[in-house]
């Protein structure tokens, strides 16, 4: 950081979602050459600032200045303009065209008879890797590359229209170990050409190896901008995690009895190398956690369970009885439920009415001989409206019209009618305001309370400190830890444990 | 405060009526004295929409299984000629049997292609349709089978029960049981969840593969039974009957309210939707338009109407 002028500058940012403020006066400045880490927890303000400098939002205040210079960026058109560059966690790469016809997609290389100039186009692309250090074959098809070349690959073509400024949101999520540090070195190599690099992720230990700054948002409001050499790991997690409302999380101690024989029991559960070797055994009327870092392998262990992808191996059992699931048809049967991580793709059919999207999780016990019992549906889809509080209480209003929080509500309420045993919940929260939140784990209780055993995935620690009996830590597919819940003692020490750090 | 309430009714929900109503009115008005309003063309109108009505009624659960079904014409041409054949060379039963079996084995094909070898409808069915057209032409060597049997013709053709007609019945008939499977049978919710969302029906335990197996047997097995109305009404068999007919009984579901994307179906704007299209055949008719003018028409009618029916 010798020349330490800022190349972005985003100057009191505000921005509301209707007229609730999820960005309150922020202001984030990068300097060039530098990797400036952006931190806070799901929810707080990242992904907002950094799509208001993509141009996918509009900010309702501030002003954003590029090397000095105020910039108006309405457009990922504008943004390119001034320099910004985004690798995205979904891929923007067009997988049937080859590492060079992606790098300059949309500015393609023409010869004189204005024809699509392939040999430019490779020669070009050789070049951009060169410099990158990257050794790929740049006429390879991106389909038939790994997750991490396809990464580089995406940086690559952020590179070659000239980027400035590279976003990076949770780049290493699906990257195995040395695919990491190859993608360490590309970045280090781009700040010493005076690229500057915003560096969104979770994990303490990369934003330690490579970053230079960090900020730190909570809830809308920036709280803290350090240089990473002058501020320690815990306080970096206090700022984050902040002291905040934990009126619903006071963690009320039960006790689980765990002599009598499970109500479920996994062993050596393996799926490809996303999850190894997995064990665990949940009691009634328990809630077990699982803790970890996104690309951890909490979701694919839970779909695996439930049957939605192959188990490569490891066995299952209900109450000490040996089960197979091939598919969900067979989990539901088994008593399991699935709450999925992406209610609007995975849990509700959005253009379907609450009754409806009750109704089509229950259609076995609400029919006889294949026709439906309207009296049954019309009493069961008004319990689960009360019981659950959905708002507004009206069984035929199309879901996609109802608030996040209660399309949740919508997808849980349909599941606990099919009365079952053990309840898989999948970030059961994301997307959810706050209020609804602290309902949401108040369901969790009450469902454990009714006997029910509850697998919890979350990565808001507090929730799962506030609910769960134990948490599993997730680490690289595997089991890092098992703790019972008496034995953490506070978020921040659970979130070092989540991070691997030796307390 | 009725501007307020005026708004609340959902236009799109309720256009097929008011375009019927009206596209109704215009035709009385015009083609007053060509005989419109006569109680036989009216009941000319019903008896020719018969085999779209049908065929419309199994499309509009291919479409809200978010699937399409291209070659139903084709099946119902291959079943009236295999029906015809069969009927000639062996019997009455043999006759209906064989038609029913070409629906069942194309659908069978259709859905296994589609659901478990995971190939677009619209490629499966559109190949489908050349090979069912194809077939037809081949064994008749393009000639038409004439049908003497007076009971078949009956059944699928000029019968009546009392003063009601047959045709009629079909039609009726095909749009209660639709009506009642897709609104009220846990078929139809799977059928609709699956077209509304396939990741959240396969969540939901719904296995999405059988259902859309089953749609387009269905639609398959129902053009057959078109076929054989088809050569009920025309007294034989012939490659070239249905000819086309996808295309309206996929302008009848859309125009009845069903959503091209999948995730909703009406059966009864479908009924209104076949009858709309029949009522524009017949104008065009009565009008004495040419052949090739009328094809123009109705073409443009038909896309106009779909875009005003189209979901915003």
């Amino acid at each position: 950081m010798s020349s330490n002028f800022n190349v972005v500058e985003m100057n009191d940012i505000s921005k509301s979602f209707f007229g609730v403020k999820v960005l309150d006066n922020v202001s984030f400045a990068v300097t060039s050459g530098e990797i400036h880490a952006l931190a806070g927890e799901n929810g707080a303000g990242k992904s907002t600032l950094m799509k208001i400098l993509q141009g996918v939002y509009t900010l309702d205040s501030g002003e954003i200045q590029v090397t000095g210079e105020k910039a108006s960026i309405h457009s990922f058109q504008d943004a390119r303009k001034y320099g910004i560059g985004m690798v995205f966690q979904e891929f923007s790469l067009v997988p049937e065209l080859s590492v060079a016809q992606n790098i300059f997609l949309d500015r393609e290389h023409k010869n004189r008879f204005h024809l699509f100039d392939e040999k430019e186009t490779i020669r070009q692309s050789k070049l951009v890797m060169e410099e990158l250090g990257l050794d790929i074959d740049v006429t390879a098809k991106v389909s038939s590359l790994g997750r991490a070349l396809q990464q580089l690959t995406e940086i690559a073509k952020a590179i070659a229209g000239d980027a400035k400024i590279l976003i990076l949101d949770e780049p290493t999520a699906s990257l195995a170990k040395e695919e990491v540090d190859a993608l360490f070195k590309v970045l280090k190599q781009l700040t010493a050409r005076g690229v500057s690099i915003v560096y969104i992720s979770h994990r303490m230990d990369e934003i330690y190896r490579i970053c230079d700054r960090i900020t730190i948002l909570r809830d809308g409001k920036k709280i803290a901008v350090s240089l990473l050499s002058e501020i320690s790991p815990q306080e970096i997690i206090a700022h984050i995690t902040g002291r905040k409302d934990v009126e619903m999380l006071t963690h009320e101690g039960k006790s689980i009895v765990r002599s009598s024989t499970p109500i479920f029991e996994a062993s050596g559960i393996q799926v490809g190398s996303r999850v190894n070797n997995v064990s665990f055994k949940l009691y009634p009327g328990e809630i077990l956690g699982l803790a970890g870092l996104m690309g951890s392998g909490r979701t694919e262990l839970v779909r695996a369970i439930f049957g939605l992808d192959k188990k490569d191996g490891g066995a299952l059992k209900i109450d000490g009885q040996d089960v197979v699931i091939k598919n969900p048809r067979e989990a539901i049967a088994h008593g399991f439920a699935l709450i999925p991580e992406d209610r609007r793709r995975q849990g509700l059919v959005m253009e379907h009415s609450v009754k409806q999207n009750i109704l089509a999780a229950n259609l076995s016990s609400l029919s006889h001989l294949n026709f439906l019992s309207f009296s049954k549906i019309n009493n069961v889809v008004q319990d689960s409206i009360e019981s659950f509080e959905v708002r507004p209480s009206d069984a035929n209003r199309e879901v996609r019209l109802l608030s996040g929080g209660n399309q949740q509500k919508v997808v849980i309420a349909k599941w606990m009618a099919t009365n079952p045993k053990i309840v898989l919940m999948d970030e059961p929260t994301v997307g959810v305001d706050i209020g609804t939140k602290v309902e949401i784990m108040k369901l969790v209780r009450a469902i454990a309370a009714e006997g029910k055993s509850v697998i919890l995935i979350s990565s808001e620690l507090p929730e799962l400190l506030g609910v769960c009996d134990r948490i599993l830590v997730i680490r690289k597919g595997e089991i890092a830890e098992e703790l019972d819940r008496k034995d953490v003692r506070d978020e921040d020490h659970l979130q070092m444990i989540v991070q691997g750090i030796k307390v | 405060m009725i501007l307020a309430s005026l708004k609340k009714i959902d236009i799109r929900a309720t256009l097929i009526y008011w375009m019927f109503a009206a596209i109704f009115l215009l035709f009385a008005l015009l083609l007053h004295d060509d005989g419109f309003l006569q109680s036989n063309n009216l009941l000319n109108i019903f008896r020719q929409t018969a085999t779209i009505t049908v065929m419309a009624v199994a499309m509009t659960f291919v479409i809200s299984a978010a699937e399409i079904d291209l070659s139903i014409g084709g099946v119902a041409g291959l079943a009236s000629v295999v029906g015809a054949i069969m009927l000639r060379d062996h019997g009455l039963i043999q006759g209906i049997l064989g038609g029913l079996a070409i629906g069942f084995v194309v659908g069978s094909l259709n859905g296994l292609l589609v659901a478990h070898v995971g190939i677009p409808s619209f490629l499966v069915t559109l190949g489908m349709q050349g090979v069912a057209i194809g077939f037809a032409a081949l064994v008749t060597n393009y000639y038409p089978i004439p049908i003497l049997n007076d009971t078949f013709n009956a059944i699928f053709g000029s019968g009546t029960f009392g003063w009601f007609p047959g045709l009629l019945l079909w039609s009726f008939t095909a749009v209660i049981i639709g009506w009642i499977t897709l609104t009220k049978t846990t078929f139809g919710r799977r059928v609709l969840a699956t077209g509304g969302n396939r990741d959240a029906a396969e969540f939901n335990g719904i296995s999405t593969k059988n259902v859309k197996f089953k749609v387009m047997l269905i639609s398959s097995v129902v053009a057959s039974i078109a076929g054989l109305l088809y050569a009920g009404r025309l007294q034989t068999g012939r490659y070239e009957w249905g000819a086309g007919d996808e295309l309206s009984a996929i302008a009848a579901v859309i125009l009845g309210g069903t959503s091209l994307f999948g995730g909703s179906g009406r059966i009864i704007g479908t009924f209104f939707g076949a009858l709309l299209v029949g009522l524009i055949n017949n104008g065009l008719i009565l009008a004495g338009l040419p052949v090739s003018q009328q094809q123009i028409v109705r073409g443009l009618i038909i896309i106009l109407a779909v875009a005003l029916a189209k979901k915003k």
